[in-house]
């Protein structure tokens, strides 16, 4: 062989193995401690977005079967908020190493059922999920000292739905504050992504959670409603799109119920013309086609400025042309398969809006899998406050990019939406740095980074991002009666 | 973007001169070094990182085993060097699996000056290049008539290329132009008599230069004042090649060539021992710069004892076995 630089350095397919994981023709509803079917029988398919395959069947969980869930989840509460915490503590220990000695058969399942590159699911999800579930282990025994006052109670059960984004992270997210402070719960996954929940039931059982403690009602919008509706449910947690946080609201609102929404966002990733600019070029990567844009603090507008716009475009899309697309599976896969095929039509719509608005619409030249929702990386440049795709939540691998000229311009459109759950901000200049951090309405803002996530640190939005917050010694608090 | 032409081309002399501007006294060199963009080093190293997750195997491993072992700069560079050894290593370079004549040979066998006169026989027609480090390696702690006259020398006795180190001292004492200087002034003293020169490795010791900033900083320097490859060390201080610090350099290399269309070559030297680092090298190149630097020409490994572990990287996916340390030949 000879090596003259006409040759291409091809990557070999390097699928991860599927054999790691054994999926259940069917699944029933996990309750009181048992899998067993629906009350009413009903099932649905869920299928791996990446190859249109069904991975398996799912019970559709009704009303009843929500009133049996909770009923065993009440009954559970006394004696699970009676333990002392170092108790419930070694439970979440036990959960947390199971998920890390389980963490390759559970990514393997997460890519398969949701569609992200398995390089996200092996690096980014699993680890978090263990860290989440050993953070909040350590929290379970001291929660006299978390600022709450001396001995803070449970609130009850815990009713929890969950989106299709992070299937097990949020799950994680969820239940991790929720059984370290004594609580109880009732889950439900999103009805695209019910798989790993299922496989966490098994893992409770493994860790002989006492029965009740979790629930897993799989199901569809319905099944959420009819959980955050019931009369025992003392807590709703709900992460997922603004419309659904609106309707939980005034299904709560009245009651006594304490509320958690997690909702969307349509974060501004502000680059300055002093920014690192190759490491501001993988952040505004890493911000909007991480998991493909399917994450609510995504970074989904760029803000650069304008003196060095040409500049952070080129590199942006010479970095975009590297991108890799494809099996979700395939270790050197970067961006995998929409959730959806609903999702996939979302997007379409909203890039077709853009075009029509005036956009430019550009994407990197990559072949796309004939079967499965897919969609290729896309950004927009001459995109203005006054276009849908800088104003509404896309939930997808497309990116609207806008100038501005000062950093007070910078602040006021970056505050311009209804959202607030996240903001980026590149410069070289910490003053300029803390004064934008200071200024701008968004519940997490990232300096020189983007999308970092670590259980101690406190995760939520402003305005109709939702309220509360998760993760951290905050998240605690949604779970006590404080 | 211009057209390509490579930095040892003649025609690279005139794309540099239309910089001239930027070197043409130390406050302009300054601005323009301290001008350009920063680096942010928890991302720098994350890109390194997140690239060293990729997976390269079957085909695409063989090739890029293949491809590493092409190009290694194989060196020895010890006080006790002898003939014999020289000698040694360059039968290894030209045959590095006596068990399979199929294995590339290396691109260089990198000595000291005292050894090129040896090394240059013992490859004869090879095409093996015999690179020697100069101007008093590795420390450069001599004055600049002395790193001149190590350099001639070891052109006048037959070496290809040159590797030389920087004044450090003179870099982070922030006397850019006299670092940009004495590159030039080696540059000059590597040219041959018929007008052919060899090939310029600048050497930044960037586990010296210590910062990210200092180390995109130096590459432009060295890559205005004419460097045909820029090296990361000597392989003689504790830190050597990192990921981050080549994936910068690489960053830098991309950056001067949509600038001037002068293409530079690449060397991380020190601490690459095993086929997976290599590859892990070979990735951040392809996905940072492309095929075109794909080749010896644009890209070295300076590295003693990473042939074997290719070698026997090689053997493993060829037999399907796994053979060990006496089936590849110690030297």
């Amino acid at each position: 062989m000879t090596f003259d630089g006409s040759m291409t350095f091809d990557y070999a397919p390097a699928p991860e193995s599927r054999s790691v994981v054994d999926i259940a023709p069917s699944y029933g509803l996990f309750i009181d401690g048992e899998f067993a079917p629906g009350a009413d029988g009903k099932v649905f398919k869920t299928v791996s977005p990446s190859s249109e395959e069904v991975l398996s069947e799912v019970a559709q969980a009704g009303a009843d079967d929500v009133d049996r869930a909770v009923r065993a989840a009440r009954k559970a509460f006394e004696k699970w908020s009676a333990l002392p915490g170092a108790e419930r503590a070694k439970y979440l220990f036990r959960i947390a190493r199971i998920i890390q000695e389980r963490s390759r058969e559970l990514a393997v399942l997460e890519s398969l059922d949701n569609g992200k590159p398995i390089r996200e699911s092996r690096d980014a999800d699993l680890p978090q999920v263990a860290a989440h579930f050993f953070y909040y282990a350590g929290w379970a025994d001291k929660l006299g000292h978390a600022g709450f006052g001396p001995d803070p109670r449970p609130l009850g059960v815990a009713g929890q739905v969950i989106p299709w984004n992070f299937p097990l992270l949020m799950l994680a997210w969820k239940v991790a504050p929720a059984l370290a402070t004594g609580n109880t719960v009732v889950l439900k996954p999103a009805e695209t992504t019910p798989l790993s929940a299922l496989f966490f039931a098994d893992i409770c059982r493994q860790a002989g959670l006492p029965k009740g403690v979790v629930n897993i009602l799989t199901g569809d919008g319905s099944t959420g409603a009819a959980l955050v509706a019931h009369p025992d449910v003392a807590k709703v947690a709900f992460t997922g799109s603004t419309e659904v946080g609106k309707a939980i609201a005034r299904t709560v609102a009245g009651t006594d119920k304490k509320v958690t929404l997690e909702l969307g966002g349509k974060a501004a990733n502000i680059v300055f013309d002093d920014a690192p600019v190759d490491q501001a070029v993988e952040g505004i990567v890493n911000g909007i086609f991480f998991n493909q844009g399917h994450v609510c603090c995504a970074g989904s507008r760029l803000l650069v400025q304008e003196s060095v716009a040409d500049e952070v475009l080129d590199a942006l899309k010479r970095r975009m042309q590297t991108l890799r697309v494809g099996d979700p599976l395939d270790k050197n896969t970067d961006i995998g398969a929409i959730n959806s095929a609903e999702q996939l039509a979302r997007i379409t719509a909203l890039v077709e809006a853009g075009e029509a608005e005036g956009a430019e619409r550009w994407a990197p030249d990559c072949a796309l899998p004939g079967s499965g929702y897919w969609f290729a990386p896309t950004l927009f440049t001459g995109v203005t406050q006054a276009h849908r795709i800088a104003r509404e939540e896309i939930f997808g691998p497309v990116l609207s990019v806008l100038t501005f000229r000062t950093p007070e311009e910078a602040v006021a459109k970056a505050n311009n939406t209804p959202y607030g759950l996240s903001a980026g901000i590149w410069t070289e200049k910490g003053s300029r740095m803390l004064w934008m951090a200071s200024k701008l309405r968004a519940g997490v803002i990232w300096s020189n980074t983007f999308n970092k996530f670590d259980p101690t640190s406190p995760f939520g939005g402003y305005k109709e991002s939702g309220h509360g917050r998760e993760g951290g010694r905050h998240g605690l608090e949604a779970y006590l009666n404080v | 973007m211009p057209i390509t032409v490579p930095a040892y081309g003649k025609e690279a002399a005139g794309r540099l001169a239309s910089m001239a501007d930027v070197t043409a006294d130390d406050g302009a060199l300054r601005r323009f070094l301290h001008g350009l963009p920063g680096v942010d080093a928890v991302g720098l190293e994350a890109r390194a990182a997140t690239l060293g997750t990729r997976s390269i195997k079957t085909t695409a491993k063989a090739y890029a085993i293949d491809l590493a072992v092409s190009m290694i700069d194989l060196t020895t560079l010890e006080g006790a060097d002898t003939p014999g050894k020289v000698r040694a290593l360059c039968a290894k370079g030209i045959n590095p699996d006596p068990t399979d004549r199929t294995a590339p040979k290396v691109a260089a066998i990198c000595v000291y000056p005292d050894m090129v006169a040896t090394a240059k026989e013992a490859l004869g027609d090879s095409g093996i290049h015999v690179a020697s480090v100069a101007t008093a390696f590795p420390a450069g702690r001599v004055a600049l008539p002395v790193k001149l006259a190590d350099t001639r020398d070891a052109v006048a006795a037959g070496a290809d290329e040159i590797d030389m180190v920087i004044d450090r001292g003179a870099f982070l004492s922030g006397r850019y132009l006299a670092v940009f200087e004495e590159i030039k002034a080696v540059k000059e003293a590597c040219a041959r008599p018929d007008g052919s020169a060899a090939h310029l490795k600048v050497i930044f010791e960037t586990g010296e230069l210590q910062t990210y900033d200092n180390v995109r900083r130096v590459s432009w320097l060295a890559m205005l004042a004419g460097a045909d490859f820029i090296k990361t060390s000597t392989g003689k201080v504790a830190v050597n090649a990192t990921p981050p610090v080549t994936l910068l350099m690489l960053e830098a290399v991309r950056d001067f060539h949509a600038a001037t269309g002068v293409q530079v070559g690449v060397k991380p030297a020190g601490g690459i021992r095993t086929t997976k680092d290599a590859i892990k090298y070979l990735v951040m190149v392809n996905e940072t710069l492309g095929a075109r630097w794909l080749t010896a020409d644009w890209f070295r490994f300076g590295a003693s004892s990473l042939l074997n572990d290719l070698l026997m990287q090689r053997q493993k996916l060829s037999t399907g076995r796994y053979s060990g340390p006496d089936y590849v030949t110690v030297d």
